[in-house]
């Protein structure tokens, strides 16, 4: 099963695996997570969006309403914000990676600059290893191809891992079922 | 070896920081490599990537072209130069053109190869390193120990000091919390840069594609933020197809961090929009700097597989003693090496290639397939070529390549009654020249050599005949180890044959570089060895062994003298190790041990080239536990004992630390018997066991196995 796999060896990593039936229920464990981690509209506590399939299916001026949740992304936004959530299109189960055309600046402020990003994955498109997406993806049409596995780490120092150097320190991965996702 | 480059080497061994922090680097890696490794047939993996590698070494203009044509159609701008000075002009023109004044980069081993800070600091520009450990070394006006580790040799007390002088703040030594200033000083840095500077893992032809990792996530940054994006990559790093990517991924993290993947890989494929809508200006510079020449290089071609992984040092015995910066100040350890002979030039591997014992454990490792041993003896050979032998080892090969006059040196040592270590000549021969007692005792020149031994030794008449090749070492100290190889194959129906005009098998002139004369070696040896009608040729020197097995061919292979390698190819056909010819006879019941022996407990330690280059580990092992020997292993079994022929003459700082981490391997075990099948091994052991005082006894298995023949 492709998603135990992801789920184990994204965990081995580090990441944090979620999964949801639906896209509601994933929005609504979204905003509650982001609730509970402190989300707020002030500065290291505030959440970017960047653009997405996943929020077609919803009302992007109620989900405004919620503090500090914002969708305009700017590099001085990404900076300061707690969060940053984007949805990848793809996953390798065999490394636990997640995989996006980040060729839109936007992709990549959100995921490389916030303490925290979480990335909303289509349960189908998890794909068992590298040779499958190098397959199913152009870099003629994807400019900028980015793979995420875990959260940003080093062991630089003395060979002791540490978690969060340049990148985020937490990848939450939020599955969802029934997203037919980009693809 | 110069003395600077001594002393770099007695400061290394001495600075217990950084041998403690690569031992136990060394020990950890070597299990999470096998386990990032499990379920993937890494001889397989390996034997893609040699392939798809050496394709493009061997069309390396090719690909450069088609790289050129598909990058640009993209709309990224590539230069491509064989000059490291034109690629510093380059980068300097297109920082003054936009009127730069601050880089920031992410790890690049070609920008430290071209020493491209200095010169941009030069100019006014400040360069800002962001990976974590570049960022320590350029805070210390240091340069890199490690390809992918750069400050491995640093302690965080030491990097605390650097953090709370940048950062003016009196900081302790917790890790995480030296993490956390990292990010906060450099994250300005990133989104002040006007320009990025990366190198590239991968670029491939077929799309104009370059491919980034880091587990930082500096690259990404780096890529992203400035407005102007220069990556510099050797053009050893194209391969033709895209698809291949996933067979370089598959192996890179796995050999180089022991990690399935690196936490961010990209693949970037022409510009992208920058934050204010514009697009990138993305330069990509293609830089030869003597890798074509490299690659119309029958020999080194295959340094081009390399995929920078340092493995090789990672598992480097010598490595893990001295660290990287013994080496020099850009590429270290065993691949280092031979880049540092290509890249800056062969003089300078005069020294560090010197450091490499030759026990081949990086050749098992290497994902790009690469004989690592093999090209450095190379280096040695042209450095001989070049520069010529020194007066002192000419003056031991004249004499190793006279017999008469060579045996009869050896004699008259031994009428003297003196150990190697005394005795005027003797000991300047290259297996014997032995000032070093330190840690060590040598054994006495045998009063009988084994050649005049074998003549009193009353053989059975038999049919099948085997000529025994004995190696000067067994000849001449240890003919104790002959006899019982002799009893043994006569028990088998063996009949042993000695031809007398054999001599030294040229391993110690080959391993330094004196091929003229292992040829000599080589051709004294076969005219002898082939004279006989035998059905094998055995030895119980895997270092014979293996001269006899593989390096007469090789040997004369490198000096063109093809007329003889019919004749060595013939050798080579007959030649086998004891252990291997031994287990044969017992399992097909012509020879049998004694049944029903408890013997207690004993150990075994793989001699190099029997492990590596013959790949026989198994048969001794099984040969003494039908013996009656419990088999307990040590710690690193297979790790070399530091004796490496006149190795641990030449750098006894380097051999002693080895041999007490193999006694201490040795007698953690608690087994009162340690077997090997080397008796260069035996010496080297056998001599550290007794200063040590240790009461464990040292044995070559064929001494072991002839006390348990069924009578």
């Amino acid at each position: 099963m492709l998603y135990q796999q992801f789920k184990m060896r994204a965990e081995g990593v580090s990441a944090e695996v979620y999964r949801y039936a639906t896209g509601d229920a994933a929005l609504s464990g979204l905003i509650e997570f982001l609730q509970r981690e402190g989300l707020a509209d002030k500065p290291c506590a505030s959440a970017l969006w960047a653009d997405c399939s996943f929020l077609a299916g919803f009302d992007r001026n109620a989900l405004k309403m919620i503090a500090g949740l914002k969708f305009e992304v700017t590099r001085e936004l990404a900076s300061e914000a707690r969060f940053g959530i984007s949805q990848m299109e793809w996953a390798l189960a065999d490394t636990g990676s997640l995989v996006q055309n980040s060729t839109a600046i936007a992709q990549r402020l959100v995921s490389s600059l916030p303490t925290i990003h979480i990335a909303l994955l289509p349960t189908s498109n998890i794909l068992p290893d590298m040779p499958a997406l190098l397959s199913r993806i152009n870099p003629k049409e994807s400019a900028y191809i980015a793979m995420i596995t875990g959260p940003s780490r080093t062991a630089d120092i003395e060979r002791v891992l540490t978690i969060g150097v340049h990148g985020p320190e937490r990848l939450v991965i939020f599955c969802v079922d029934g997203l037919g996702g980009t693809n | 070896m110069g003395t600077e480059f001594k002393e770099s080497i007695q400061k290394a061994v001495n600075n217990a920081n950084l041998t403690g922090a690569l031992g136990k680097f060394s020990e950890a890696y070597k299990v999470n490599r096998a386990k990032a490794y499990e379920g993937i047939d890494f001889e397989e993996l390996r034997g893609r990537i040699a392939e798809l590698k050496s394709y493009a070494a061997s069309n390396l203009e090719m690909l450069s072209e088609q790289f050129t044509r598909n990058a640009e159609a993209c709309g990224a701008k590539v230069f491509r130069t064989n000059d490291p000075a034109r690629v510093r002009e380059y980068i300097l023109k297109v920082a003054q053109d936009n009127g730069v004044t601050t880089v920031v980069k992410s790890k690049s081993m070609a920008t430290e190869e071209i020493h491209l800070n200095p010169f941009l600091e030069k100019a006014g520009i400040s360069v800002g390193e962001t990976d974590l450990g570049e960022w320590i070394i350029q805070l210390a006006g240091q340069t890199p120990s490690h390809m992918v580790m750069p400050a491995i040799h640093m302690t965080k007390e030491e990097v605390s000091d650097l953090f709370s002088k940048e950062v003016n703040e009196r900081l302790t030594s917790d890790i995480p919390r030296l993490v956390r200033v990292a990010r906060n000083e450099l994250r300005p840095r990133f989104l002040e840069a006007d320009m990025g500077i990366s190198g590239g893992n991968i670029a491939v032809a077929e799309t104009g594609s370059i491919v980034l990792m880091t587990n930082e996530g500096n690259a990404r940054l780096v890529t992203s933020l400035p407005k102007i994006h220069i990556a510099l990559i050797g053009i050893e790093k194209l391969i033709a197809n895209y698809a291949d990517i996933a067979t370089i991924l598959k192996a890179l993290p796995r050999s180089a961090t022991a990690q399935l993947l690196t936490s961010y890989v990209s693949i970037i494929t022409g510009p992208t929009p920058n934050t204010d809508g514009s697009m990138k200006d993305l330069h990509i510079i293609l830089m030869d700097n003597r890798r074509s020449e490299m690659a119309a290089d029958p020999k080194f071609r295959q340094a081009l597989q390399c995929i920078r992984c340092a493995s090789c040092l990672n598992v480097c015995p010598i490595f893990r003693l001295v660290g990287g910066h013994v080496f020099g100040k850009v590429y270290t350890g065993g691949i280092g090496t031979i880049l540092t002979a290509w890249f800056d030039e062969l003089k300078k591997s005069e020294d560090i290639q010197g450091l490499c014992i030759q026990c081949g454990t990086c050749r098992d490792v290497c994902p790009g397939k690469i004989d690592i041993p093999e090209l450095i003896m190379e280096i040695r050979r042209r450095l001989v070529l070049e520069q010529g032998l020194p007066l002192l080892q000419q003056a031991i090969y004249s004499v190793v390549n006279n017999r008469t006059l060579f045996h009869g040196m050896l004699r008259a040592a031994a009428l003297a009654g003196k150990p190697f270590t005394t005795g005027k000549f003797v000991r300047h021969l290259p297996l014997f020249l032995a000032d070093l007692t330190d840690g060590r005792s040598l054994p006495a020149i045998a009063a009988e050599p084994f050649r005049d031994r074998i003549k009193g030794i009353k053989q059975p008449k038999c049919k099948e005949k085997a000529a025994f090749y004995s190696g000067c070492l067994i000849d001449f100290a240890y003919p104790e180890m002959g006899e019982a190889l002799v009893k043994i194959l006569n028990k088998a129906g063996i009949e042993v044959l000695f031809p007398l005009d054999q001599t030294c098998c040229g391993a110690p002139a080959r391993y330094n570089g004196a091929y003229e004369v292992a040829a000599g070696n080589a051709v004294d040896n076969i005219r002898a060895l082939l004279s006989e009608d035998v059905q094998y040729v055995i030895s119980a020197c895997p270092t014979c062994t293996v001269a006899l097995d593989h390096e007469f061919i090789s040997t004369f292979e490198s000096l063109g003298l093809t007329e003889w390698i019919a004749k060595a190819r013939e050798l080579a056909g007959k030649t086998v190790d004891f252990s291997t010819l031994v287990k044969k006879l017992v399992d097909k019941g012509r020879l049998s041990l004694k049944d029903g022996n408890i013997l207690g407990k004993i150990t075994y330690h793989d001699s190099c080239h029997l492990k590596r280059t013959l790949k026989v580990s198994e048969q001794p092992r099984e040969l003494l536990q039908k013996a009656g020997y419990e088999l307990t292993e040590m710690f690193e079994c297979d790790i070399c004992c530091g004796m490496g022929g006149s190795y641990s003459l030449k750098l006894p700082e380097i051999s002693a630390p080895i041999l007490q981490r193999k006694l201490k391997n040795i007698k953690e075990t608690g087994a009162p018997v340690v077997a090997m099948d080397c008796p260069g091994c035996v010496m080297q052991i056998r001599g550290g066991m007794d200063q040590d005082g240790a009461n464990v006894n040292v044995r070559h298995t064929v001494e072991l196995l002839a006390e348990q023949l069924r009578e």
